[in-house]
């Protein structure tokens, strides 16, 4: 059990070293530096040279590699090149938002999902499964942006109920946000639902066809005892990978979905740092969602480890 | 009569027709194999078929609702929705269509030689890959096209590049699991090079889990294909692709309904079709996808 949790530890590690290495390393190669990006079209001769000399560009790679990593470690993540901020402090409420806006999703996808899937495991190919499934299907294949578009669509403009657009600043305290949020949300809620409840789904129809079942089945167990006692506790458990893939899509998916409804979450910034081709905040965005991607797989499989006392005692029965 | 039956490998023609049989004998697969074979005669015959100029602007029309003359309404730009919707998937299906299969072919590739060489070399490329698709795709794909520009000589090859990383785990996977196998034992003891090796014994046991996830690449990339469009880093005006129509009708949603809904129409019925018929082709082939993991 040791032994496989430093193993995992280790590799999770390694990971986010050969991340932070593709960032910089990709950063480095493209054309075009900090400098020029913050100078625009006055990056020329003297002033590109001394704009260079004051960051220190003019230092071998390895060497601002080896900082920049240190920084990183102890949560200072450099300046921006435009505006000269520190990037920690504007990162902040932009990924306190884009965590806000992923956990309400959360609250409320996850314990869907689980539902929704169950109850289409149960009643296999019955309508109340096929209904389930195609909608999952269109939830999962339609382009965030399209399902985005529909919603505002009907719920802003036809309906009037809910904004379609969120106006509140990056730095509003978190009830402003309210309901603009709630649009987002549910588009968020749809896709991510979708995703989770089609492998639960399919575990519980695995588990329900098992020996144990069966044999439950025909000591004469009753039937919801047999699905909450016997099956739910093992057809529930690859539900954590799942939500943890889940929770790293959103942290990518999450930024078209914030443009789309001009969410100030750390998605937009990724795309507005782009096009400002501001490469401190690009690289320290990166990385951050690289390392929250790293995180949440590495707890998922731990917990499955803690949940599950198959795979808790493998190594005692082996040796 | 216990007279071992000779397996002779089906040709390819008669492998694909059957293949093709078994997936129009499902509703879902007919469905999805119309759908897409729709979308490709659109995207071929689509200028002889489309009723006005795509680019031809008119400051009369502006924002019409559908009409017998324009089926479905006018752009900000007094064009003709119904035309720019037969006409918008083409550029997305001429990239992806050329992307999916350079994607899954290199991918595959590296996938199928890694898993049979194994060892050290692996295990550092499974890390790479690892790192790699812990970063969201529309990072790595929008800091490459920032740079190069937006033309379809980038995104072809980015879109390329950055989707076929995922099949080198899937080749990877599926070779592990015929790497074992006697076969591939008789066929090192025999002395047979690494690519001897790789051409008939691994690849025919792992092309349809490649062909497979290839289906499946196909309508991700299509999916991000639109996504950037929509963000405007895909396709540059007046060319009509569905992304960039719905970002242009979003903001005329109110007055104009038809000018969203028709590009997406066209877009989902695509995708819904490619996955559709991806499905199907995975239970023709008999590959169960719910196992293959996903990312």
């Amino acid at each position: 059990m040791l032994r496989m949790l430093v193993r995992r530890l280790a590799l999770g590690a390694i990971t986010v070293f050969l991340v932070s290495l593709i960032i910089f390393a990709g950063v480095e190669i493209l054309p075009g530096d900090a400098c020029t990006a913050f100078l625009e079209r006055e990056a020329q001769g003297q002033l590109l040279e001394n704009c260079r000399q004051e960051l220190g560009l003019k230092r071998p790679a390895s060497e601002r590699y080896l900082e920049w990593a240190a920084g990183a470690l102890t949560g200072d993540l450099g300046v921006s090149a435009n505006g000269q901020k520190p990037i920690s402090e504007l990162v902040g409420y932009r990924l306190r938002n884009t965590l806000l806006l992923a956990s309400c999703s959360m609250l409320v996808g996850v314990p869907l999902a689980l539902l929704l899937g169950v109850v289409a495991a149960l009643w296999r190919d019955r309508l109340a499964d096929l209904a389930i499934s195609t909608i999952a299907i269109g939830a999962m294949t339609i382009p965030e942006f399209v399902s985005a578009t529909i919603l505002i669509l009907i719920f802003s403009v036809w309906l009037g109920w809910i904004p379609g657009i969120v106006l509140t600043s990056a730095d509003a305290p978190v009830a402003e946000f309210f309901p603009e949020i709630l649009l987002p949300m549910m588009v968020l809620t749809f896709v991510m639902t979708a995703h989770i409840l089609r492998t639960v789904r399919s575990s519980v129809i695995e588990a329900m066809a098992s020996d144990y079942a069966q044999m439950a089945t025909l000591k004469g167990v009753p039937y919801w005892r047999i699905v909450f006692r016997h099956v739910l506790p093992n057809a529930l458990l690859p539900a954590i990978n799942v939500v943890a893939l889940t929770i790293a899509w959103l942290l990518g998916g999450v930024v078209v979905i914030e443009t789309v409804f001009n969410y100030p979450g750390l998605g937009r910034m990724m795309i507005d740092s782009i096009s400002d081709r501001d490469l401190p905040v690009t690289q320290a965005i990166a990385l951050i969602i690289a390392s929250v991607y790293v995180g949440v797989n590495l707890a998922a499989d731990l917990l499955t480890m803690i949940a599950n006392p198959r795979l808790r005692t493998m190594h005692m029965r082996k040796g | 009569m216990a007279v071992a039956s000779i397996h002779r490998r089906p040709s390819f023609t008669a492998r694909f027709v059957g293949v093709t049989a078994d997936i129009t004998a499902r509703p879902s697969g007919a469905i999805g194999l119309g759908l897409v074979t729709f979308h490709l005669m659109l995207a071929i015959f689509g200028p002889w078929l489309a009723p006005y100029d795509y680019k031809a602007v008119d400051a009369n029309l502006i924002l019409q609702g559908p009409s017998g003359l324009h089926w479905f309404g006018t752009d900000h730009l007094g064009r003709d929705t119904f035309s720019r919707t037969l006409l918008g998937g083409r550029e997305a299906i001429l990239v992806t269509g050329i992307a999916t299969p350079i994607a899954v072919l290199w991918g595959g590739f590296v996938g199928i030689f890694f898993g049979l060489v194994g060892g050290k070399i692996d295990d550092v490329l499974m890390r790479v890959v690892d790192a790699f698709l812990s970063l969201p795709w529309i990072l790595k794909m929008l800091l490459l096209i920032v740079t190069f520009g937006t033309g379809i000589e980038v995104l072809i090859p980015t879109l390329a590049f950055f989707y076929g990383i995922p099949v080198i785990r899937i080749a990877r996977a599926a070779t592990h699991d015929v790497v074992a196998r006697d076969f591939v034992q008789a066929a090192r003891a025999r002395g047979h090079g690494k690519m001897t090796i790789i051409r008939s014994e691994l690849l025919p046991n792992v092309r349809d889990a490649l062909l497979v996830e290839g289906a499946m690449r196909w309508s991700w990339m299509l999916l991000a294909f639109s996504s950037l469009s929509f963000l405007g880093f895909g396709v540059s005006p007046p060319t009509p692709d569905w992304g960039l129509m719905i970002a242009d009708a979003r903001g005329y949603m109110s007055f104009a309904p038809s000018g969203v809904l028709a590009p997406v129409l066209g877009l989902s019925s695509l995708i819904i079709g490619i996955n559709l018929t991806a499905d199907a082709l995975a239970k023709a082939l008999g590959i169960d996808r719910a196992q293959k993991a996903p990312v």
